[in-house]
């Protein structure tokens, strides 16, 4: 296949960027986007021009650090997929790509399609953690957890922390991420003893760095690599209104 | 180079207890005298992170990734070991420490394999305090599963994401230290080399990665969780950003390197597909659980999977090993999938491929449970191949997945330089010449949680403070080099990036030093890496400046490392002249083209001395002592 790229390229948050065309010879469906975007830099750089930066690592759909506007979607057409795991069968000959850094203003750009992602880390701190020390735990069978609880616990937990979620919402409200690790740990009778705390912090981490608020879209979920539900920031406010009203 | 592993005296079973006991410990109140540097975020890293900054200690953690919730163990799917005996099946420490050591093809120390299966029950306590989501059953307990080369069911998970959900438990209890401001996490950075001072770690240069900026640390003692080098061979299952340069900066600083032949090349990878394919993927071990391994009989036989009969099929796990059948461990089936593939048996593009058929499964338990089990991974391989598993084998080849090599380090986990340990992967220490699966989260959180909060404290307790600072000569030397290097690679200016010289480098030592080696291939791959090196420092092509975000000249660095790692990789392999573990040499092997094992001359660690640059290493050898068990031949029929 041939293909034509515009990729947003910006040297630092400081300047302003754009879009820039480059042509994709003789890809194969059986590439990966990353694999196609590898291929682009090393025709760049043959040619003496600085490489697209993007973020990935495991390439396996695992470690949520790919982060790609791709045609206007996050990490692109396919549902249920990182854009590490989409591959070129995807597309057809002739298609023109766009490929965008993810889009909010909580996440801002670093350097052409990587973004700083580190609000995430301090709303985790402020409370998305069983505040166990290591050496205290019981034997494990000593907690017995429902199947039902223990899924509902892992649906949850399979978030990756991309922010797809984000860059897909037009309020940029970070409520989904929010909401998986508020609902894995409310699930699991060891996460409910600091639920009121944790929502509170949580909460008011999540407004302090300036994600946007849900206005029930749903477009979160649909850009979800991991599926993960909407019916969690229900649950999620929920949580939050309950807290509202506990003894601080 | 003095090697004293510094096992306890006393009988097996007690000797970790005993160790503990008569540990020298640091006053509570004067933890936070001591700063430690934490190299690496994953399961080793982050859980010994957490748990020293949970005692008190200074911590300073630091990962390449943008948040370290990203680190490579992550990546893991299966599971993770632990002698709970839950099932009742006749598990125990003691068989779990045997299966180990036999499964490493006796090449590990039988001390730190007895602690680590002692250990392994506390580890599931605690993720399960942490509230991991483990697999349960509907009464409310834990769930197993088996592994490979293993006849219990001791294996806990989270569907096929358990490295993920014991790295969010980490992550989040370094999360909860990081806001107690007991950890200072620096994410972006990359350790470019480490300082030592009078014999002493006494801290490590770094580079941020984002905005360029060199950077000194200073701390009591030096933790390195920086991994495997499994990307040596360029395609492997690790993650893009995993590298050896912590521990090859550490090797030429005076840390001793172990057994860097012993790589582990797991069965069940998607096979590579064309030149342009930028890693490989694995599939879960526990796949083998309910998936049939099978070749056509018939060699050549180009008929799709559905098309073969039953009478036609060679389920050969099966034929040659009838009590672990498809359960083997790693090393054995990846030799036996080679094997068929080289008879001409194998299946897909180019005959380098062996199916893994649910077909049996489905129809005893129905597609709905087979995908509860492995739904994820189903889905996995649909996306990357097109294909739907349900309907048509999986196809698997053989892939990099995971290197027992790394650091020599002591019962302590202290290397050859005092100060420096090393944790997890990055160390030699448990696995011998093979790892079983599910064990590696195991070692990692077992370093980490529970046996490096012991024995540093005795360390620190005896040493005392560094007095050492970032204003010290040593510090400004290190980093002027550092600085030196970077400066180096941006100069070059010739033709090739970085990432050419690292195919050409993984396809060699693929080839020379992979699933199977011998001494021509590993003399010529000696050869031929010295003039590989040479056209690298004269024709590598970096862009950009070093002040920004340049994942060129990330990758040079890393790159760099590997073409001089890949020699000692080489020297190792022809110098360990019998088969064990994941280490197959062609001129030793039994009738049937099992591994060979040379006990009388070969039972020991090879420890590597670096020399300078230009002179060879020096092996030392730490003899392995077997109290407990008798050396016996490895069998799994």
């Amino acid at each position: 296949m041939n293909l034509t790229l515009k990729v947003w390229r910006q040297k630092s948050s400081r300047e302003p960027g754009r879009l820039e065309t480059f042509p994709a010879r003789d890809v194969s469906p059986d590439m990966s986007f990353l694999e196609l975007l590898d291929l682009v830099n090393e025709e760049l750089q043959g040619q003496g021009v600085e490489p697209i930066a993007f973020e990935h690592d495991c390439r396996e759909g695992i470690c949520g650090s790919c982060s790609l506007m791709v045609n206007g979607r996050a990490h692109g057409p396919e549902t249920g997929t990182t854009v590490c795991q989409l591959h070129m069968r995807s597309f057809k000959d002739g298609d023109t790509i766009t490929v965008e850094p993810w889009r909010s203003s909580a996440f801002p750009v670093v350097k052409d399609l990587v973004v700083d992602r580190s609000s995430f880390d301090r709303i985790i701190q402020k409370g998305g953690y069983v505040s166990v020390n290591t050496g205290s735990a019981v034997d494990a069978n000593a907690i017995l957890i429902p199947k039902r609880d223990a899924e509902s616990a892992m649906d949850a937990a399979a978030c990756i922390g991309c922010g797809a979620c984000v860059a897909a919402c037009p309020n940029g409200a970070a409520m989904l991420f929010v909401a998986a690790k508020i609902n894995h740990l409310v699930h699991l009778p060891q996460g409910r003893i600091e639920r009121a705390t944790r929502a509170r912090a949580m909460v008011a981490q999540m407004d302090q760095e300036g994600f946007g608020h849900c206005t029930n879209y749903y477009e979160c979920e649909a850009a979800c690599p991991k599926e993960i539900s909407v019916e969690n920031i229900a649950r999620m406010n929920r949580e939050f209104l309950k807290a509202s009203f506990s003894a601080q | 180079m003095q090697l004293d592993a510094k096992i306890p005296e006393g009988p097996l079973e007690e000797k970790w207890d005993r160790h503990k006991a008569s540990m020298q410990l640091v006053n509570p109140a004067n933890k936070r005298k001591f700063r430690l540097l934490m190299v690496g975020s994953g399961l080793a890293g982050g859980a010994g992170a957490a748990s020293l900054a949970e005692l008190g200690y200074e911590v300073e953690c630091f990962c390449f990734q943008d948040s370290p919730r990203r680190a490579h163990s992550i990546a893991a799917q299966g599971g993770i070991n632990a002698a709970k005996n839950y099932q009742n099946d006749g598990d125990s420490v003691r068989r779990l420490f045997y299966d180990t050591i036999k499964g490493g093809d006796f090449r590990a120390r039988e001390a730190n394999v007895y602690r680590l299966a002692q250990i392994s029950t506390n580890i599931i306590d605690q993720c399960v305090a942490q509230g991991v989501p483990f697999a349960r059953e509907y009464g409310g307990t834990l769930a197993n599963r088996s592994f490979g080369g293993v006849l219990v069911q001791r294996t806990f998970y989270a569907r096929g994401q358990t490295g993920q959900q014991l790295l969010l438990g980490c992550y989040q209890a370094l999360s909860r230290q990081i806001e107690l401001g007991k950890v200072r996490m620096h994410p972006n950075t990359e350790l470019l080399d480490v300082v030592v001072v009078d014999g002493r770690a006494r801290g490590i240069v770094t580079r941020h990665l984002r905005t360029g900026k060199i950077e000194c640390h200073a701390g009591d003692a030096v933790l390195l969780a920086t991994g495997g080098y499994a990307n040596v061979f360029y395609l492997s299952t690790n993650a893009k950003g995993c590298n050896v340069t912590a521990a090859y900066r550490a090797y030429k600083r005076g840390a001793g390197f172990a057994n860097p032949c012993f790589t582990q090349i797991h069965p069940t990878g998607i096979p590579p597909h064309g030149e342009h394919m930028s890693k490989t993927t694995l599939m879960s071990e526990s796949l083998r659980n309910d998936g049939r391994v099978w070749v056509p009989k018939q060699a050549g036989d180009r008929r799709p999977a559905r098309e073969i009969p039953t009478e036609e099929r060679d389920y050969y796990l099966e034929r040659i090993y009838p009590s672990y059948g498809n359960l083997v461990p790693r090393d054995v089936a990846s030799r036996a999938a080679k094997r068929m593939c080289d008879l001409g048996h194998g299946v897909g593009p180019g005959g380098l491929g062996v199916n893994l058929d649910f077909a049996d499964a489905i129809a005893r338990m129905g597609k709905a449970e087979v995908a509860s089990r492995y739904g994820n991974l189903f889905q996995m391989y649909q996306k990357i191949k097109g294909e739907d598993p349900y309907e048509t084998p999986m196809v698997m080849y053989p892939a990099p997945h995971y290197t027992m090599g790394g650091l020599w380090v002591d019962y302590n986990l202290m290397s050859t330089i005092p100060g420096l340990f090393v944790l997890g992967e990055a160390n030699f220490s448990d696995h011998g010449a093979n790892r079983l699966g599910a064990s590696a989260l195991m070692q990692g959180l077992a370093d980490g949680y529970f046996v490096i909060p012991y024995t540093i404290g005795d360390y620190l307790a005896r040493s005392g403070s560094s007095g050492v600072g970032t204003e010290h000569a040593e510090f400004a030397s290190v980093r002027r080099s550092v600085e030196e290097r970077i400066q180096t690679f941006l100069d070059i200016g010739g033709e090739r990036s970085p990432d050419s010289f690292h195919q050409q480098l993984g396809k060699l030592v693929w080839d020379d030093c992979g699933m199977s080696r011998n001494a021509e291939g590993l003399n010529a791959a000696i050869e031929k890496l010295p003039a590989i090196r040479e056209e690298f420092w004269q024709n590598l092509r970096v862009l950009g400046r070093g002040e920004e975000l340049n994942q060129s000249l990330e990758k040079a660095g890393r790159v760099a490392d590997f073409l001089e790692f890949a020699e000692l990789l080489c020297r190792d392999a022809l110098a360990r002249e019998e088969s064990c573990g994941g280490h197959f040499r062609e001129e030793h092997q039994t009738p049937e083209g099992e591994a060979l094992r040379n006990d009388e001359d070969f039972c020991h660690v090879s420890v590597w001395e670096h020399q300078g640059e230009d002179e060879p290493p020096v092996m030392h050898k730490e003899p392995l002592e077997f109290e407990s068990i008798h050396l016996a031949t490895r069998s799994y029929k």
